[in-house]
């Protein structure tokens, strides 16, 4: 009989603890598949973070260090710079990568750190239950913005992956989602592109993908696809917003 | 027999850890110890090593926790203000039972504080920097010869109990310049970092470095099983030298001089000196308790260090305390009319 679907070899064979339609899963398959597409699941070293995401180490079969809260840039560093031979690669949510360790995640691009960044951008903080995040959308109903997120006094949301392309460090950024097939197809190219880029030893390179949170956004799975599609994509442009990959 | 050369304080620090096998070095600029970071600068790219300007101490000491977890003998140096923010990592890394070496070279706080020397930061060392049931072992060097031979040491305890070890001095320590030998001595052997995240090559499983473990019980395990860890530490590595007035680093250097000048005027007084602080050398202080009328603790806090010599005597001998803060070094006359004091009031 032949064997059309299988569960990719760099994915641990444990149930994941996510939610009922979240899309973290969808992005660690992918993040699997390239793992075995590319052969390099023994030389991958993974670096979880503080987030809905904590348990990652738990579900790839490569070697795996947590986080602190946003430090993961940093303690790839660290590990990439102990050996710069391997692959190492960083899984974070927007809270993660984008407010408390904006700082670790600016300058690893600048100094074009040869490492990956997966950067799940479903803004909101998962984990802790709903509240703003950095990239939570003007308007958008969090626990800490009852009333809707008001630029005026809680600031704009930031577009991560237009802010890292302004870096000379950057050899590819891309803005993908996971909202229907053929986007999940993208989303896949972009990670295998992005973790190519590291192994041609070109420097920093990033994968922001817009994902959904049905249980903090209060919808169905369905539905938190549909407000993904209609009020994500216009505030957060797809599309490679670097790419490096072509220079000498 | 290893050469006699004139160095400082500091960059006898940063050649003793490239000498002890560390090839990665991580830190972020601050006085009193900034010569550090200036001499791996230098010295790394020569060795086939890793300097790594970070942009805070929150990052330089997640890549050390990085590099830790990754095998490699990982370095970072700051002062106080800075060690603040390296607390977050050092928990991190003592959950993950990693090994790194971390080096504080003390100025007088609180806050920005000053940059003269100080050992203000004791409590901060010995009682707590980052969150959660954890010690780290805390090295005190009192001479340039000294750093180099307990950054040896420090290396080598990180492998071997698998935790952060702090190397305390301050800007006079650090500054200061003495003629010395690199010469580390006999070494101890070490175990296989067969934990570290190296790639599986898939050859084995997966490594995973981390600290979460949800369940209470498991945690408190863990826990339970390091702190069962730290009385073997303290049984075997604590260390002193044997005398009456206790100080230590700088500051004990300065009570040797009182010292002298106490004998002179027939006062007998010597020096207890701790070399670890965390583990405190306990045993030292409770063989002493019943012998000496008297303790003085000398130090450059509002008194710190005096709360565990309390404690390790257990009231069987009043404990007294002479401090200077702010980045002001206490005098040796200042001791010794301290210690006449006490000495006239047991008349
Ligand atoms: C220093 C610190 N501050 C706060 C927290 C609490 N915390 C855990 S996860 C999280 C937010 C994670 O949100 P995000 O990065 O967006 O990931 P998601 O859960 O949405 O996948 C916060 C604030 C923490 N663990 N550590
Ligand atoms: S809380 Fe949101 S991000 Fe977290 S697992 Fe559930 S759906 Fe996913």
């Amino acid at each position: 009989m032949q064997q059309v679907f299988k569960k990719p070899n760099a994915l641990c064979d444990v149930n994941l603890h996510y939610c009922p339609g979240c899309t973290h899963g969808i992005v660690h398959r992918l993040v699997a598949e390239v793992l075995d597409e590319l052969g390099i699941e023994g030389k991958a070293i993974g670096v979880a973070p503080v987030g809905c995401s904590v348990f990652a180490y738990d579900y790839w079969e490569c070697d795996m260090q947590q986080a602190a809260h946003g430090r993961a840039p940093a303690v790839a560093t660290g590990i990439k710079r102990v050996h710069p031979d391997k692959v190492v690669f960083t899984y974070q949510g927007d809270g993660d990568l984008a407010s408390i360790g904006t700082a670790e995640t600016v300058h690893a691009a600048m100094r074009g750190e040869n490492i990956t960044i997966i950067f799940i951008n479903n803004a909101i903080y998962g984990m802790t239950g709903g509240q703003m995040a950095p990239t939570s959308l003007p308007g958008q109903v969090t626990q800490t913005s009852p009333y809707g997120r008001d630029p005026k006094t809680q600031g704009y949301p930031v577009r991560m992956s237009e802010m890292l392309a302004q870096t000379d460090g950057a050899a590819y950024i891309e803005r993908v989602s996971v909202d229907c097939v053929k986007n999940v197809n993208n989303a896949k190219k972009a990670i295998k592109k992005a973790f190519q880029t590291q192994l041609d030893g070109k420097g920093f390179s990033l994968v922001e993908v817009l994902s959904t949170c049905p249980t903090n956004w209060g919808k169905s799975p369905i539905e938190a696809l549909d407000w993904l599609r209609e009020n994500m994509i216009p505030y957060y442009p797809l599309g490679v917003k670097k790419d490096k990959t072509t220079e000498e | 027999m290893a050469e006699k050369v004139l160095v400082k304080g500091n960059e006898a620090l940063a050649e003793a850890a490239i000498l002890s096998g560390c090839r990665h070095y991580f830190g972020y600029p601050i006085t009193p110890q900034t010569e550090i970071a200036a001499y791996m600068a230098k010295r790394m790219p020569k060795v086939g090593g890793v300097f790594l300007q970070a942009e805070s101490e929150l990052a330089a000491a997640n890549m050390v926790f990085g590099a830790a977890g990754a095998g490699a003998r990982a370095l970072t140096s700051s002062s106080s203000p800075g060690i603040s923010l390296k607390a977050e990592a050092l928990s991190y890394i003592a959950g993950c039972d990693l090994p790194c070496v971390v080096v504080n070279i003390v100025r007088a706080g609180p806050g920005l504080g000053g940059i003269q020397p100080a050992q203000s930061d004791y409590y901060q060392a010995t009682k707590g920097h980052g969150h959660g049931d954890y010690q780290m072992i805390v090295l005190a060097p009192s001479s340039v010869q000294e750093i180099i031979h307990l950054t040896a040491d420090a290396f080598d305890l990180a492998d071997l109990y698998r935790m952060p070890v702090m190397i305390m001095g301050d800007g006079m320590l650090g500054q200061m310049m003495e003629p010395v030998e690199f010469d580390l001595g006999e070494r101890r052997k070490l175990p296989e970092k067969d934990w570290a995240t190296t790639g599986t090559d898939m050859k084995r499983k997966h490594n995973i470095i981390n600290s979460l473990i949800m369940n209470p019980d498991d945690l408190e395990a863990c826990v339970r099983a390091r702190y069962e860890r730290y009385e073997q530490i303290k049984a075997t590595e604590a260390r002193a030298e044997e005398y009456m007035i206790t100080a230590y680093g700088t500051t004990a250097r300065i009570v040797k001089n009182a010292i002298v000048e106490l004998r002179k005027k027939g006062i007998k007084v010597g020096l207890v000196r701790p070399i670890t602080l965390w583990p405190f050398p306990e045993a030292t202080y409770k063989k002493y308790a019943d012998k000496v009328s008297a303790i003085l603790s000398v130090e450059m806090s509002m008194g710190q260090m005096v709360d565990d010599v309390r404690l390790a005597v257990n009231d069987k001998v009043p404990v007294h305390f002479y401090g200077r803060t702010g980045g002001n070094i206490p005098y040796p006359d200042e001791i010794i009319k301290a210690m006449e004091e006490i000495a006239g009031g047991d008349k």
